[in-house]
């Protein structure tokens, strides 16, 4: 197994589209090293991506944040400024393995690796985050909602590569959250995830919201009819109702050791009313400031 | 294909090594260097018995490779003591019996210790969840979290 650990993004695509089939990126590891350990992948080239400056940064821009994706979680967590102003992104990067863990997983592996079950990803898509790809083509933009396809899938080309996320400048008076159901608090997978955005009018009336769900379908899944819920109303019970019931008809899950179809689909509901009830207060709190 | 060959600081000691690309910073430490106090539990991150400080960030040796050390500072549970002087936080796992068969123990001091550097007086809550990527099948953990609440007071000099 050949290494290389290249200091420019070109350098990076030149290497993963050299016709090696089995050329994996890099970036914390926690999955990739997991893998390998396992036999499930035996890549024949590992191409290191942290010697790359720009995918080691956390940019404060004027229309927004863009952070890198060789950027770890333990990275994130000890930046306050973009903690105080994406904490729904957090809640998800902060449920990402252990501490270990995330002082070398990245969210950009968290998003490629493509487990449904993500924590990271449902939050990213509600805060609407924007992944940058490079390949042999040029750059181009993606929500983060358009990259996994399914489990271990991306709609990522050969000799392409996530370089970094943006995420615009937050609404005033907005807020998102992201919480996970799980028989423990730490160190467990996602039964149902579920993330929120949602942005207050001056009269206390939703005009934007971003409903995002994970681990209930073959991929997280950005639902408008749940998020269509929300705009238009003050997110009282009866909105949370149609919430809860919006958010269980968008599921399509599967059973298997961690919950039946049935319990994900119900608890969808539940955790979707929990979620927006934490984004409204943080949008409440954002309003008042 | 030949192997790569790494320096780091080990311990505040500059350590070169050879290894595999597929080798572990663990493969490296246990194999290559004879550092044995890191153990492996898992090997695939889920139980922290191999942690290890990596440029002052508590990481897992096992979902690390060799090849990515170059140039870093590493620093294990052999660097804990200060010759026969045990530093306060293995003091008092001693003093608390927070151990039993004491496979987790190396990785339980070496968390509790970045732990420390960073929040020197943590609530029993903060103390829970820093430690709860290191998995013990033993103590039920109260004498865990008891030592590491005496250390950090002591530390303090409370």
């Amino acid at each position: 197994m050949r290494y290389e650990a290249p200091t420019s993004v070109e350098a990076a695509t030149e290497l993963l589209a050299g016709g090696k089939p089995e050329a994996r990126v890099l970036a914390g590891g926690t999955d990739i090293l997991v893998q390998m350990h396992m036999d499930a992948i035996a890549p024949e080239l590992l191409v290191d991506i942290k010697n790359i400056s720009e995918m080691r940064q956390i940019e404060s821009l004027d229309d927004g944040y863009r952070f890198g994706a060789a950027v770890t979680g333990v990275e994130l967590m000890d930046h306050a400024n973009f903690c105080r102003t994406w904490p729904g992104v957090m809640d998800g990067v902060k449920l990402i393995g252990s501490l270990q863990v995330r002082g070398r997983a990245t969210v950009a592996g968290n998003v490629c690796n493509a487990s449904p079950a993500a924590d990271s990803v449902p939050a990213l898509i509600a805060a609407g985050a924007i992944a940058t790809i490079a390949g042999p083509n040029g750059r181009r933009d993606i929500p983060v909602e358009d990259i996994g396809t399914g489990p271990g899938k991306t709609s990522l080309e050969n000799g392409e590569i996530l370089v970094s996320f943006f995420l615009a400048k937050a609404r005033p008076s907005s807020g998102g959250a992201y919480q996970r159901f799980t028989p423990r608090t730490e160190m467990d997978i996602a039964i149902v995830g579920v993330g929120i955005d949602l942005t207050l009018g001056d009269d206390g009336v939703c005009t934007h919201a971003r409903v995002a769900l994970g681990a209930v379908a073959e991929k997280a899944l950005l639902v408008e009819e749940a998020a269509a819920t929300l705009i238009g109303t003050k997110v009282d019970e009866q909105a949370l109702d149609n919430l809860a019931a919006a958010a269980s008809a968008a599921c399509r899950p599967i059973d298997d050791k961690r919950g039946t179809k049935e319990y994900r689909i119900e608890v969808a509901g539940v955790l979707a009313r929990r979620v927006a009830a934490i984004a409204l207060s943080r949008a409440k709190s954002a309003r008042e400031k | 294909m030949s192997k790569h060959h790494i320096t780091t600081t080990i311990n505040g000691d500059e350590v070169d090594f050879l290894c595999e690309t597929s080798q572990t910073l663990l493969d490296v430490l246990r194999d290559e260097l004879h550092l044995t106090g890191t153990k492996e539990g898992c090997a695939t991150g889920d139980c922290g018995a191999c942690s290890v400080s990596l440029d002052g960030v508590l990481v897992c040796s096992c979902l690390v490779l060799g090849v990515e050390t170059g140039g870093k500072k590493i620093e294990t549970i052999e660097g804990m003591a200060d010759g026969d002087e045990l530093h306060p936080l293995q003091r008092k796992f001693v003093e608390h019996v927070a151990l039993q068969c004491g496979i987790c123990t190396p990785g339980l001091l070496v968390a509790a210790r970045s732990l420390l550097a960073k929040n020197p007086d943590p609530t029993e809550e903060e103390v829970r969840f820093g430690l709860a990527g290191n998995l013990c099948r033993c103590t039920g953990y109260q004498n865990i979290v008891n030592a590491v609440l005496d250390a950090a007071a002591e530390m303090r000099g409370a």
